[in-house]
């Protein structure tokens, strides 16, 4: 996919290799890059994976790998859990009793 | 060309954020181990008019408190004749940016503005993120919020990525970052970069702007009840929320009311892991920041943290993220108050206090928090369970952060654990002569440490002969 000049996008960057951890890091995050992404208006077409620059809502100029045009929210309200049905048939019960909440 | 290696920024700390907070901290430095906490809260922040003033210019405060009548005949159901104490709640979900982190903000971008900074930025995963960003939007200032977001799967907690859009939809700009806590590194680039204000969760201002709450909260059920509250019941994180309340209730004059702090309960998880980084469902609120910060407030990113919940706090109790995520429901459920959860914290430990209570005493939970996609029991749950979490009812005491959320499977196993205040106390003076490296103390860093326990000198001194520091 190709990013036209001006296009809101997100870009990624390793902000600390591994090595370059802090000493106070537990073990298995020093093992991982300390990584970012940030979101702009790209500053020149390009291609997913490049490397841009782009300038953020605040107008400051990032650069880094091209990872998504046009990002998008895809958070929800996630899977079904039933427990929590039975949470409120409980309390229910419990505060006014059997059948006396459907008269 | 700036060297811009951590090492060589981490040095320059103090010279940023001298720079972009406006205080010259070492003013109010002692000799010794000590400092002046009431000189600097007077000196560089704001009165309780200016701050009522401040906040009623943007919608800030005056948010209801409801009693929660159902809660308490349920708390009542299990407990011995003529205890259980009515629960009540204040509704900071509703200001403006669905949290009481909004009186912070207020007050943080009110003082950014008025120094003429162009810019404000904080470093925060959790709602102060979005009260900066609505507060800027406001006052027609900039903003940049650090956020920890994702693990190296590139697997971020659904709350953080719901205040990314949460901020982002009041025109911030979200940096996201993996887990570390050199995230403070990037904070400090930013803050040198732009120029713009740390608007630090710790400053004087913006622990100044929560005792409006605690005011509030007094005058309110003066006026409705004729008396203040027995019990307030505060979430504890990073201290701010418990120290500003109370601070308000001294200023209200409330200082028979007991002030309790609750966190949830994550023993054994490292904050900064990133394989245990979504192994919590607790973003905030919990005892990975809880109990760091009330030992050792000058932890955080300013040199002298104005949140100092040890000088005020009575009681301290955790709770489980199964009878926090179990409140949070019944909430919906029985009173018809659809909330986030990480505010139900202190409703958890509320709903089990109360039961200790006389039925004519009063509890009340200082806030709540808005709730959505993302930030909600229900995809919160969902995200446990997707990372290997397993969810089922039983007993929460059985629980491990981790490896299982236990709901509740009656109402009578909700339990406030009591964390051991005398232990509290003494890791709060054993980190300050730590911090120091002092070997000796004076009469005045013993008076400090007096009102940084909440103490007195027996208890001081006791603990300084225990530790073999010569005073």
């Amino acid at each position: 996919m190709n990013a036209k000049k001006g296009e809101w996008v997100k870009i990624y960057r390793v902000i600390l290799k591994p090595e370059e951890r802090a000493p106070q890091v537990p073990d298995d995050t020093k093992l991982v890059p300390l990584e970012m992404w940030v979101k702009g208006f790209i500053t020149a077409d390009a291609e997913l994976g490049d490397i841009v620059e782009v300038k953020t809502i605040t107008g400051r100029m990032e650069s880094g790998k091209l990872v998504e045009i046009n990002p998008t929210y895809t958070h929800s309200f996630g899977n079904f859990v039933p427990e929590l049905l039975q949470i409120g048939l409980d309390l229910k019960e419990i505060l006014f009793g059997g059948d006396s909440v459907e008269r | 060309m700036k060297d811009n290696s951590y090492n060589a920024v981490m040095s320059r700390k103090n010279e940023i954020m001298k720079n972009a907070i406006g205080i010259d901290y070492s003013t109010f430095e002692n000799e010794g181990i000590s400092f002046e906490y009431e000189r600097m809260m007077r000196e560089t922040g704001y009165t309780l008019e200016e701050m009522q003033k401040i906040q009623g210019e943007t919608g800030v405060g005056n948010t209801p408190i409801f009693e929660l009548r159902n809660m308490t005949a349920l708390a009542r159901k299990y407990s011995e004749p003529g205890k259980g104490a009515r629960i009540f709640i204040k509704d900071e979900g509703g200001n403006p940016s669905g949290s009481f982190k909004a009186r912070r903000a207020a007050n943080a971008v009110y003082h950014a503005k008025k120094l003429g900074y162009k810019g404000v930025i904080a470093a925060t995963s959790g709602n102060y993120g979005a009260a900066v960003a609505s507060q800027a939007a406001m006052q027609g200032l900039k903003c940049i919020i650090v956020q920890e977001t994702y693990d190296s799967k590139g697997m971020g907690q659904p709350e953080i990525v719901e205040k990314a859009r949460k901020c982002e939809a009041y025109g911030a700009e979200v940096m996201q970052l993996s887990v570390g806590p050199e995230l403070f590194y990037e904070f400090l680039l930013l803050l040198e970069e732009t120029g713009y204000f740390n608007a630090s969760l710790y400053t004087p201002f913006g622990i100044a702007g929560v005792e409006t709450l605690g005011y509030e909260l007094s005058m309110q059920m003066r006026e409705k009840y004729g008396k203040d509250p027995d019990v307030v019941v505060c979430t504890n994180a990073g201290g701010g929320n418990l120290t500003g309340t109370a601070r308000g209730l001294i200023k209200a004059g409330a200082t028979d009311t007991q002030v309790v702090a609750a966190s949830v309960d994550l023993s054994g998880l490292h904050m900064a892991s990133d394989s245990q980084f979504n192994r919590k469902s607790f973003t905030t609120g919990h005892t990975g920041f809880g109990i760091p910060f009330s030992t050792y407030p000058d932890r955080s990113d300013v040199p002298r943290s104005a949140a100092r919940p040890m000088r005020y706090m009575d009681r301290y109790v955790t709770v489980t993220q199964g009878e926090v995520f179990y409140m949070t429901e019944a909430l919906a459920q029985i009173e018809g108050l659809e909330r986030g959860p990480a505010g139900n914290t202190a409703l958890a430990a509320a709903f089990s206090i109360a039961r200790e209570m006389d039925q004519d005493q009063m509890i009340i939970v200082q806030e709540t928090e808005y709730t959505g996609a993302g930030k909600h029991i229900q995809p919160q749950l969902s995200f446990a369970r997707d990372n290997g979490i397993e969810i089922f009812f039983g007993n929460p005491v059985d629980q491990v952060p981790g490896v299982n959320i236990i709901l509740p499977k009656t109402p009578d196993l909700i339990k406030a654990i009591d964390l051991d205040m005398t232990k509290t106390r003494k890791s709060v003076v054993k980190n300050a002569i730590n911090a120091n490296q002092a070997t000796r103390v004076s009469e005045q860093d013993i008076q400090f440490l007096v009102a940084e326990t909440k103490t007195d000198r027996t208890f001081v001194t006791e603990t300084l002969k225990e530790l073999g520091i010569e005073f």
